[in-house]
């Protein structure tokens, strides 16, 4: 159970896809202009990685190595065919919203390289968690970017006004270079916080 | 010709698809630590995305179209891309090989790229014609070479610059990238889409 927990905390903190790994960036600049479409777009790529990394895990004897990663993108865009008819059917404004993002989920660096370098060799329960352990580091991530850029960018939250009228929105936060310039803080500072916390625990073992 | 030209210069600089619409990130900031590599690799993403969004438009309209199987279309056209760069690879390896040398590491890197991957996906949302979805495609790659191009020449210069430590590598990259999408804004609404 414990290690479990391990894999699950692991892409949540220590190899978060976007802030550490930095994989898969288009869709964490480009929907995050608002916190609701972040939200959504991390669900979906949640759901996509996790069932991936099963479909991939249960099939990993079956499937020759010579064919495995034309047999993973056909799976991962299978996925993300049912994720998009969902959306189509249920939430038609929000599909609009994440447009061709959406499809762009078939070529996420990260569900890939979750699938080679986890899924195909590991059983179907760990493969479970190490997805939804990096989704939900993805999500998160997202979800924290969409959260800054909308409150500093129009001033409201999931669509409700939180900062009052004296509030002027910096409207280049919702716009392209905002999102550029504060996904380099982001990365600067979890890379700060990563080194703090692996000085502590060297002076922790030394003492 | 008028009307190409306002496609070709309203994907290069009004709506530069990395700048503006964070495609093609993953190679742009890999690939853009050296000038070299990244003319090469910007003259890889243009033909190939040329030559594949005119094979998905073929694709579109005349297999998933009349049968009525659009919903494949991510599907289809992931494994289509993918394969097709396969195949050219190849093509070079035999009949290029100084180009092969020259470009065909970075075939294999862009074979499953979004930037390759969505313009084809937006031709066929727009409802753009076979010629206006190749001049899109060229257009696309002519903007996604300048920025790349740009990023390095930039990139090259930062490396006696004194850069703050947790800011290092990609931090300050993506700052840089900041400005110059800053510098892109200025040519916003010179061209109504």
């Amino acid at each position: 159970m414990k290690e479990l927990w391990n894999i699950f905390k692991k892409g949540i903190i220590e190899e978060n896809p976007i802030f550490v790994l930095a994989l898969s960036l288009c869709p964490a600049l480009a929907v995050t202009s608002s916190a609701l479409n972040s939200l959504v777009m991390g669900l979906a790529v949640l759901f996509v990685i996790t069932a991936n990394n099963m479909v991939v895990s249960v099939t990993r004897k079956l499937v020759n190595p010579t064919v495995r990663v034309p047999v993973y993108i056909t799976s991962v865009a299978t996925i993300v065919t049912v994720v998009q008819l969902v959306l189509q059917a249920y939430l038609p404004a929000l599909n609009k919203a994440l447009g061709i993002y959406l499809a762009l989920i078939v070529v996420f660096a990260i569900i890939l390289a979750r699938a080679e370098v986890f899924a195909s060799k590991n059983k179907v329960i760990p493969s479970m968690f190490d997805g939804l352990g990096m989704g939900c580091g993805f999500a998160l991530g997202l979800l924290l970017l969409g959260i800054i850029r909308e409150l500093i960018g129009a001033g409201t939250l999931f669509g409700i006004k939180i900062l009052g009228s004296w509030y002027n929105p910096a409207l280049i936060m919702v716009l392209s270079p905002g999102a550029f310039i504060l996904i380099g803080y982001m990365v600067a500072g979890f890379k700060m916080w990563i080194n703090h916390s692996e000085k502590v625990k060297l002076e922790r073992g030394e003492m | 010709m008028g009307h190409y030209l306002t496609i070709l210069a309203s994907n290069i600089v009004v709506n530069n698809f990395v700048l503006t619409r964070f495609l093609g990130l993953c190679i742009f900031f890999g690939v853009s630590k050296s000038l070299n590599a990244s003319i090469g690799i910007g003259m890889a993403v243009t033909s190939v995305m040329t030559l594949s969004s005119m094979l998905a438009w073929a694709v579109y309209h005349f297999v998933l179209a009349p049968f009525n199987l659009t919903f494949l279309t991510t599907v289809v056209f992931v494994l289509l891309i993918a394969s097709f760069v396969q195949l050219l690879e190849m093509i070079i390896k035999k009949h290029a090989p100084t180009l092969y040398n020259m470009w065909g590491i970075y075939l294999l890197l862009i074979a499953t790229n979004c930037i390759v991957f969505s313009v084809p996906l937006l031709n066929v949302e727009n409802n753009n014609s076979f010629l206006d979805s190749a001049v899109t495609a060229v257009g696309a790659g002519l903007g996604f070479t300048l920025a790349i191009v740009l990023m390095a020449s930039l990139r090259e210069k930062l490396r006696l610059a004194d850069v703050p430590k947790p800011l290092q590598g990609l931090g300050v990259a993506f700052i840089l990238a900041g400005m110059l999408a800053l510098a892109f804004l200025g040519f916003s609404g010179m061209i109504p889409v």
